[in-house]
């Protein structure tokens, strides 16, 4: 049903339940919002009306309305420019500041700051009120996220993404009053916590409360350090993203600008994750075939992502026999290069340093993790994100967009397209079964676009069938979505033999370390484009076809699940239930 | 325990247990926890062991009670005679007066004692005597019966309200009974209770809930702990006519956990109604089901704010959510639910038993019936007083409660709380109720009433109340939780002396934007105290900013004491003195040290001379 009202004096009809934010999209009438997030295609809105920032005069409401959260009524008449409204907005962002660090220049957020933004957009250019600020202690415990809550400005988006999306629910409001901050129950350092650092709440965040933890300086260090070999891997999402930060148009494909990029920063070799999901692949696929002839452990789980995996240590413990015991790429590509990359080149893993680019936050806190050392010495020694890396290349007076197009290091830069759209959701699934298909039809199949399992959708099914064998495969993204089907397992209501699951929404393309997309999906949906078509374009799309995987199974593993790929590229879990 | 059944049932039930055989002599103890605080307890117990001794079982009826009312004069005791109805109340009563008060009976006030005259409080009837200041429905039984008997209960007219209306309404009629007696919301704004139950009986069937705000907080409002302490079935019976009325089986109390009497005492009347069989199953073989259970607040005064109270009891953090969606429509667990506080609900079995006509007769047009107030601050005779709504608040101040402490003079007395706004003695004669009060910058609240006297500086009074709302705000939106922030750095600045004319501009400012914009009641109001202290007593603002001066003498940083020529030197302020700032040799005039005096007022205090002064 559609509801007439009027905006500034124009009419406008919307379908009944409608915001008058809404209303006035459609009229192209800008209102400023700060609290406000909507990630439509992930079917989320946070709208808790707390910042006041878009508040609007509504004929006969005696208070001022804020128009994120004000459904639209029959007959309603709405001015967005008043001098009431006017004196309010701006009376409400100068009590934001004043209670805001006004440290821009050094902000992890600075000019990606959506309360910077504001300030300017509102030509907000002195303040009226001053006083007490809040203070607390930077949580700079984990190796993933830092909190900085000196800047929270209680729009609780973070919430939203911790609660109502991830359903991690480690992220609430604490205290009252003018000490209410967002944080952990019992202001907990994130360390402490069941966080599974997936960083959607620093994708979330307006402001510079939650950014990243900051290695650059670790990898400029050992760049320039003469007695360490470095290199470096990029993870496939990264190659799609990367290019925003630049002012290339979202969904550009950069891989080659990125790898001359690292080569002019002076990495020693570049190396490409993707040679490790093709590896991946290899175990994997292994696994999955074994489990589903058998019979025994299945579904079988996906394990490629940190915050995922982290999130069934701790909420279903009992689950965690059902994951593939593979690594992910990272730290398969960490614990290839520090054993039989380093041997080859004569390198002691100690002195070869090995660097991700990571689109995650969570990578960061994988690399850490005791699993992945081996007496004291770390398979990937640092982890950056899509966006410090950006930082980087700026640093270093790199002109990116400018950049010739380069090739990978070989042998382990080589990949399949089926590598490359591990950074989409489904990516892994679809990946696997173009192997899987080949391996029991014993042919190599043409038909190996498996479109059921793309996209953006939370949670996405197909059935496949392949020389006689059927399989039947679930993919989900985003933890609340692997809540419900994780629970669906535990009562015995699934019959999935094969489930891949990442913890951002969309995938890695999502990830917590990728360019900023306040909340515009039109970039995930252009990130993921780019995926598909770097996909097509790639001559060899299935990783057993990777010759470079072929050759270091012959050279060095043996076989796919042979002792020694179990040695280098398998590991366990652990029960985190507290 | 039998149950009863039907309408006809209750009323024998009742008729026997009224003419069973009782003391001539009835005493009752005020066992509410002002009582209990003052020391009632002790006073019980003496009194327990000279009737045991001296066997005056047969003599003496002792019955506990909830809040009398008289909380002045804690502990307070009161005899009948029940032949005669002749009464007497004892005040400040100690447990070494017992014997004495037992010997006199109440023949005449016992030696040593404090009686007091004024029976103003027991007028005993649900509609005022021609005359009487007071009338008593929501206060009815409390401090008259025994709230954990409710056999008491019963004997006056206890659920037969209930029983009315399972067995001869329905739950439109009860609706519109409700509706055409003009009941407003007793809680703070004044919503027609009404409106509220026939939105929520309009919405389809399916689970829905009633909930009783007990939540009270209000500094300085304590009416809704009388009832629930002194009469908690009157509340029960009440959800349950209202769940009968919108179509709801479940009934939720949230009450504050800092309540334990009144939570003891409400767990209590729960088992007993449900053992009569007035909550449970088939009540009065209706075929209504209707249950209650408890729920505790963890004293948040924001909490008492509808959809804050309603995530609260769903194990959520207590923050209020924008309306629309009203409760009514959807609230708790996602379904209608009617918020209702606890005064509200004590009027509904009175009118039910009496008619909306004769509630209309109570009060005023917009405001029909009474409204009970708390008496605090400076006042002679700090208590609850219920009065007709219109009366004013002359008669509330100087006629029950006995005018201002210590002779002082009337300064303002502010209603509503924290939300509402002081008044001046300009509208002392005004007749009060919702409109009246909002009309004059302040508004009901919840009923508590601040007196204050001309010691009392009026930016400190807006800053008093300002900073409970800064402890009490959820901090969800920016203008209640910084805004209110800066409000109250701002009086600060005035109070110590720093303040300017822009000072109070960015205060009034501010002030306007906070009202405008915050998200709930709690922050839209907060600036009141602010505004109306503003509005009222402009010139103390100025004089704090202009000359430096708090014309109270209440701002510890804008005065100074200092020895006048009438000092004979006697050296008791430099003894007294805690900084040791004061100097002078003996017989000679002493001399404060400015820069080291703290201001306490100690030497003000000791001089016997008058030979200090405030300035």
């Amino acid at each position: 049903m559609k509801v007439n009202l009027k905006i500034n004096d124009l009419p406008v009809a919307v379908e009944s339940g409608s915001t008058i934010l809404e209303a006035a999209e459609q009229l192209d009438i800008r209102i400023p919002t700060l609290c406000h997030f909507k990630m439509d295609c992930f079917h989320v809105e946070h709208k808790c009306g707390s910042c006041r920032v878009c508040v609007v005069e509504v004929k006969g409401r005696p208070n001022l309305a804020p128009a994120c959260c004000t459904p639209v009524m029959e007959g309603m008449e709405v001015k967005t420019n008043t001098l009431r409204v006017i004196n309010a907005r701006r009376t409400i962002l100068d009590l934001l500041l004043s209670d805001h660090p006004k440290d821009c220049l050094i902000c992890p957020k600075n000019l990606n700051c959506q309360l910077q933004a504001l300030a300017q957009e509102m030509g907000l250019h002195h303040l009226l009120y001053k006083g007490e600020q809040s203070t607390y202690n930077k949580d700079l415990s984990s190796a993933a996220i830092a909190r900085d809550l000196d800047k929270c400005i209680m729009c609780r988006r973070c919430e939203t993404a911790c609660n109502t999306i991830q359903t991690v629910g480690v992220l609430s409001a604490v205290g009252r009053g003018f000490q209410t901050v967002v944080a952990p129950a019992g202001l907990h350092p994130l360390v402490e916590t069941e966080c599974v650092f997936c960083g959607q709440c620093v994708q979330a965040c307006p402001v510079g409360a939650l950014s990243e933890m900051d290695y650059k300086y670790d990898v400029w260090r050992a760049l320039n350090d003469p007695s360490k070999t470095v290199v470096v891997q990029t993870a496939p999402a990264v190659r799609v993203a990367i290019g925003e930060a630049f002012g290339l148009e979202p969904g550009s494909i950069s891989t080659g600008k990125l790898v001359t990029a690292l080569r002019m920063l002076g990495f020693d070799k570049v190396f490409d994750t993707d040679f490790a999901a093709d590896l991946t692949i290899m175990e994997e696929t292994t696994e999955l075939i074994e489990r589903v002839k058998s019979g025994k452990n299945l579904p079988i789980l996906t394990s490629c992502c940190p915050g995922w995996v982290k999130f069934l240590e701790h909420q279903f413990p009992k689950l965690i026999y059902m994951p593939s015991t593979a690594k992910s790429p990272q730290q398969m590509m960490g614990a290839v290069l520090k054993s039989y990359y380093a041997e080859k080149i004569g390198v002691k893993p100690e002195n070869l340093i090995v660097v991700s680019v990571m689109p995650c936050l969570s990578k960061k806190y994988e690399a850490k993790r005791e699993e992945f050392s081996h007496d004291g010495v770390p398979d990937v020694d640092i982890v950056i994100s899509t966006r410090e890396l950006a930082d980087m290349i700026r640093e270093a007076g790199i002109v990116f967009q400018d950049l010739d197009e380069q090739d990978y290091d070989s042998p382990l830069g080589e990949s399949t397209g089926a590598a490359v759209i591990f950074g989409a959701s489904g990516g892994v699934l679809e990946a696997a079964l173009r192997t899987a298909a080949d391996w029991i039809a014993g042919k190599d199949l043409e038909n190996i676009e498996f479109t059921a399992v793309r996209g953006l959708d939370g949670i996405k099914e197909a059935e496949v069938e392949v020389a006689g064998l059927k399989l039947k495969a679930a993919v989900c993204s985003g933890l609340g979505n692997a809540r419900k089907l994780l629970e669906k397992i535990e009562r015995g209501e699934a019959d999935y033999q094969a489930i891949e699951i990442m913890a951002c929404p969309g995938g890695c393309l999502n990830g917590g370390g990728q360019p900023y997309h306040h909340g515009d999906m039109t970039i995930l949906k252009k990130r993921l484009d780019a995926l598909y078509r770097e996909d097509t374009g790639k001559p060899i799309r299935k990783s057993h076809k990777n010759p470079s995987i072929q050759k270091i199974y012959e050279e060095f593993l043996g076989e796919p699940g042979s002792h020694l790929a179990h040695h280098l590229l398998h590991t366990t879990y652990v029960n985190r239930k507290q | 325990m039998t149950k009863i059944q039907t309408p006809a049932e209750l009323k024998e039930l009742a008729a026997t247990l009224k003419n069973a055989p009782r003391p001539p002599v009835k005493l009752l103890v005020s066992m509410g926890t002002c009582g209990i605080a003052a020391g009632t307890a002790d006073v019980l117990k003496a009194i327990r062991e000279e009737v045991a001794e001296r066997r005056l079982e047969n003599a003496i009826e002792i019955v506990e009670v909830g809040c009398m009312g008289l909380c002045y004069a804690e502990p307070v005791l009161m005899l009948v005679d029940r032949e005669s109805g002749k009464r007497l109340i004892y005040g400040d009563v100690t447990p070494q007066q017992v014997p004495a008060i037992l010997n006199a009976g109440t023949a005449g006030a016992a030696p040593g004692t404090r009686t007091l005259e004024r029976s103003w409080y027991y007028p005993e009837c649900e509609a005022p005597a021609p005359g009487e200041l007071q009338a008593r429905i929501v206060l009815k039984n409390t401090g008259c019966i025994n709230p954990e008997k409710i056999e008491e209960y019963l004997m006056n007219d206890g659920y037969a309200a209930l029983a009315k209306v399972l067995t001869t309404m329905s739950p439109e009629e009860v609706v519109k009974l409700i509706s055409d007696s003009g009941l407003r919301g007793r809680g703070g704004g004044g919503f027609p209770t009404g409106r509220k139950w026939s939105l929520a009986a309009a919405q389809p069937p399916g689970e829905k809930f009633i909930i009783c705000n007990a939540d009270e907080g209000d500094p300085g409002a304590f009416m809704d702990r009388a009832v629930l302490e002194g009469d908690p079935h009157s509340v029960l019976e009440a959800m349950a006519i209202g769940g009968y009325a919108i179509g709801a089986q479940t009934g939720v109390i949230y009450i504050r956990a800092e309540y334990p009497l009144a939570v003891k005492r409400l767990e209590i009347a729960i088992k007993q109604a449900e053992e009569y069989g007035f909550l449970g199953k088939n009540i009065f073989g209706s075929g209504f089901d209707f249950n209650i259970e408890i729920k505790f607040g963890a004293g948040a005064f924001v909490c008492g704010e509808e959809t804050a109270l309603i995530h609260s009891i769903e194990g959520k953090r207590g923050e209020p959510t924008v309306k629309p969606p009203f409760p009514a429509v959807s609230g708790l667990w996602g379904r209608p639910t009617i918020v209702n506080n606890v005064e509200t609900y004590a009027c509904i079995a009175a009118i039910v038993r009496n008619g909306a006509e004769w509630f209309r007769s109570i009060g005023t047009p917009g405001s029909p019936g009474t409204k009970v107030f708390a008496l605090a601050g400076k006042i002679s005779k700090v208590g609850l007083a219920e009065v007709p709504m219109g009366t004013t608040l002359r008669k509330i101040i100087y006629e029950i409660g006995d005018g201002i402490k210590n002779g002082r003079q009337f300064k303002a007395v502010q209603t509503g709380g924290p939300s509402g706004g002081c008044i001046t003695a300009k509208n002392l004669d005004l007749p009060i109720d919702y409109e009246a009060l909002k009309a004059i910058g302040s508004m009901m609240g919840s009923g508590g009433m601040i007196v204050m006297d001309e010691d009392d500086c009026m930016v400190n009074i807006a800053k008093f109340f300002l900073e409970f709302t800064l402890d009490e705000s959820c901090g969800k939106c920016t203008p209640c939780r910084v805004g209110n922030r800066r409000m109250y750095e701002l009086l600060e600045e005035i109070t110590s002396g720093r303040g300017t004319m822009d000072t109070i501009n960015k205060l009034k400012m501010l002030s306007a934007t906070i009202k405008d914009t915050a998200l709930c009641g709690l922050g839209q109001t907060a600036p009141n105290p602010v505004l109306s202290t503003m509005s009222n007593f402009e010139d103390e603002y100025l004089a704090h900013v202009q000359e430096s001066r708090c014309p109270a003498g209440a701002c510890t940083k804008l005065i100074h004491y200092e020895v006048t020529d009438r000092c004979v030197g006697c050296g008791l302020c430099l003894q007294r003195c805690p900084v040791n700032c004061i100097t002078g040799e003996r017989r000679e005039r002493h001399l404060i040290d400015q820069n080291r005096c703290i201001k306490c007022g100690v030497c003000f205090m000791a001089c016997k001379f008058h030979a200090i002064e405030k300035r």
